[in-house]
């Protein structure tokens, strides 16, 4: 074990893979020479040279499109796309191609893909950098989404990704590169996809929470417990494939649940979540199922991000609504 | 400064536009395309093509047009779903694929190229079968060079260049062949595409059938450019502007692509300026915007004919071999459909094969519950 932070769990998991199947090769904009604009590729391209980690024209759609190509011809592309809010423009190519290729060619043809995606508010980033736009991605069939909210997930859910026949997109909460540090095994590791984390226990309610909104659930969890309400936190970590079973059992012991994400309420995962949670546990919930999220608004410019992304605040005051129902 | 644009009142000197001019304009970028083969079967130059090569490719182009009038049958019978002909872009397509060694260089289609495909060694029956809603008999075998066809148009450009790009990173000599049309052209993804694979010196031919519609638009109203290969230099790369209803000018350019490609010289554009003379697909009606008397020019210059008059020519054809070629192709394709329409329908289970590689809880539920309620226990 090492204290790692986010962005260097992710840049040894990319050091490692690489390593490990010469096969694989990471391609994006400013992946190279600059080590990626957060500096999650740095040192690869010294490493592994030019042709393995490639800085590509600014033009999403074809990183996405020619990841399809390389896949077929044999190699195990890891693509970044800037930002997750700027994959819109290469969302025909994910969705509609990559993610149903193996499909439509029958299995002639796999996609070992991983598309890298930082996103995430509380950064003061300028527009469209901060989106959580992961329902989109959900919907794309043959498309697996994991989030991770810990260094040592940040890790092994892309070693995961990179090792997996399948596409994956990766997205990763920008604000934690630097403020979230853990524990990360060395070397040879990978996290399970569709096997949720249970980041905290508590027997009053269950909070439901993937990625950034972790770190928000927690806090309000500790908060929660001065005044004698003892949380479970679970961070899902794997959207797609879905912890359908860890989930039902982590809300059935509390019989009350609330789910926090960034993204815009209306059909946002969270609506997936509490479906879920109801077809599964109806019997046993005590009370309506809470969602904290954005508004279905845009996402706002810097002054008013504190008060669009979810709070500890907003948590609590679900967190003992849920709590209060009879 | 912008030209002609000093700032008044600032003491500067207004130059007049007239003073400089740009180095590239929209006149330089007309041009006539390369012809060899006249439409009466007369050669001006050498072509590069053997006898029996040309026969090869008459073969296929009858094979194509066969297909053709029974897709429409099967269609109209409710036995084929959509179908989109090739008629009158034989040339385009043959000639290009006659310039790939399928053992090692790929065909990526759109969905309009199918002697393309069979030349690379895509059986006619998995075509067919793919017509039929049986997506695993149309499974392209193992150890045949082409990608699926594709239908969100222009998107397969991409994954050629990849293609391309990735079989030179794992030291193979292979060149990628990626097939669309004029109205493929106006998307982004074409633009990306060509521009990455320049970057990349991906060894790829992009081959656009300038065919004159995208389903009822015209040519002009995709771009303001003579040419859509004039579009080449802007991208570093060479560009081709070929009669497409000349198999012996678009076999030359294709050959000189793909031997440059292959050779480290990197991606080449080549337009071949063709007409589909049949509709756009068995649900299109072209008399509502097609003017008839352009229809028959094209008609004069029908690719096969064309081919036919050459080997006439050549005293290697006559009426005999003619009918000779039809009716093989005739049987080829009847064969064909008979086996495509044996295969099995699919089941529920067809509808979760192949999405992922190890279906999770969830699917598998979903793939019960299907199956449950179509009482199907196969």
């Amino acid at each position: 074990m090492t204290t790692m932070t986010m962005i260097e769990a992710v840049r040894d998991a990319l050091r490692v893979e690489m390593e490990r199947d010469e096969r694989v090769m990471v391609l994006g904009e400013d992946v190279g020479r600059l080590g990626g604009v957060f500096r999650a590729t740095e040192g690869l391209q010294d490493r592994f040279g030019p042709e393995r980690v490639v800085d590509t024209p600014l033009a999403e759609g074809v990183i996405a499109g020619t990841a399809v190509g390389l896949a077929a011809a044999g190699l195990v592309p890891v693509i970044e796309m800037q930002f997750l809010g700027f994959s819109h423009q290469a969302f025909h190519q994910i969705g509609p191609q990559l993610a149903r290729f193996r499909f439509r060619s029958q299995g002639r043809f796999t996609m070992p893909v991983t598309i890298r995606a930082p996103f995430g508010g509380g950064v003061r980033t300028p527009e469209l950098h901060s989106d959580a736009i992961e329902a989109q991605f959900v919907q794309c069939p043959g498309l697996k989404v994991v989030m991770p909210s810990t260094a040592a997930d940040a890790k092994g859910l892309l070693a995961s990704a990179i090792r997996d026949p399948d596409p994956v997109l990766v997205c990763e909460p920008l604000k934690g590169y630097r403020l979230v540090k853990g524990e990360v095994p060395e070397g040879d590791y990978t996290v399970p996809f569709g096997t949720l984390r249970l980041a905290r226990e508590g027997r009053d309610v269950t909070l439901v929470a993937w990625s950034a909104a972790v770190w928000v659930a927690e806090k309000a969890a500790e908060a929660l417990a001065e005044e004698g309400i003892e949380a479970t936190v679970v961070d899902l970590r794997s959207l797609v494939p879905l912890d359908v079973l860890g989930l039902s059992e982590a809300v059935a012991a509390t019989g009350r649940c609330v789910v926090v994400h960034e993204a815009p309420l209306t059909a946002g995962f969270g609506a997936e979540v509490v479906a879920t949670v109801q077809e599964e546990t109806f019997y046993l919930l005590e009370a309506p199922i809470g969602r904290v999220s954005a508004p279905d608004t845009p996402y706002p410019a810097g002054a008013l991000e504190d008060i669009y992304l979810p709070t500890v605040a907003r948590v609590i005051a679900a967190a003992r609504e849920a709590v209060k129902a009879a | 400064m912008v030209p002609g644009r000093g700032r008044a009142g600032c003491g500067m000197t207004i130059t007049s536009s007239a003073a400089v001019t740009p180095q590239f304009t929209a006149a330089s970028g007309a041009a006539e395309p390369l012809t060899i083969l006249a439409p009466d079967g007369t050669v001006a130059g050498e072509t590069a093509l053997s006898v029996a090569q040309v026969l090869e490719a008459i073969e296929l182009m009858h094979l194509s047009r066969a297909v053709d009038a029974k897709g429409f049958s099967l269609q109209r019978q409710g036995r084929f779903g959509t179908f989109s002909p090739l008629s009158g872009q034989e040339a385009s397509v043959v000639g290009a694929a006659l310039a790939l060694d399928p053992t090692r260089d790929w065909v990526v289609p759109q969905y309009r190229e199918l002697p393309a495909l069979l030349r690379q060694g895509f059986p006619l029956e998995a075509f067919l079968a793919y017509f039929t809603g049986k997506p695993a008999a149309a499974r392209i075998p193992d150890g045949v060079n082409v990608l699926p066809l594709q239908i969100g148009l222009a998107a397969q450009i991409p994954h050629a260049v990849g293609l391309a790009w990735g079989l030179r990173q794992r030291g193979k000599d292979g060149v990628v062949l990626v097939f669309f049309g004029d109205g493929a052209s106006s998307e982004g993804d074409f633009h990306e595409a060509v521009n990455l694979a320049g970057v990349v010196d991906a060894p790829v031919v992009f081959l656009c059938q300038n065919n004159g519609w995208a389903i009822s638009t015209p040519r002009a109203h995709q771009s303001r450019a003579a040419t859509l290969a004039a579009r080449a230099p802007g991208y570093g790369i060479d560009g081709w502007f070929v009669d497409g209803n000349d198999l012996f000018a678009v076999y030359a350019a294709v050959s000189a692509a793909v031997d440059r490609a292959r050779h480290g010289g990197g991606p080449s554009l080549v337009e071949t300026v063709t007409y589909r003379m049949g509709p756009h697909n068995t649900a299109d009606d072209p008399s509502r915007y097609q003017d008839a008397a352009v229809l028959e020019d094209w008609r004069s210059r029908d690719p096969i004919t064309r081919v036919e008059a050459w080997l006439a020519s050549e005293g290697r054809w006559d009426d005999g071999t003619a009918a000779a070629v039809k009716e093989q192709s005739i049987a080829a394709v009847e064969a064909a459909v008979k086996a495509a329409e044996a295969q099995p329908l699919p089941g529920v289970n067809a509808v979760f094969e192949e999405v992922v590689a190890d279906p999770w809880p969830r699917l598998e539920t979903q793939r019960r519950s299907l199956r449950e309620a179509n009482g199907d226990t196969a």
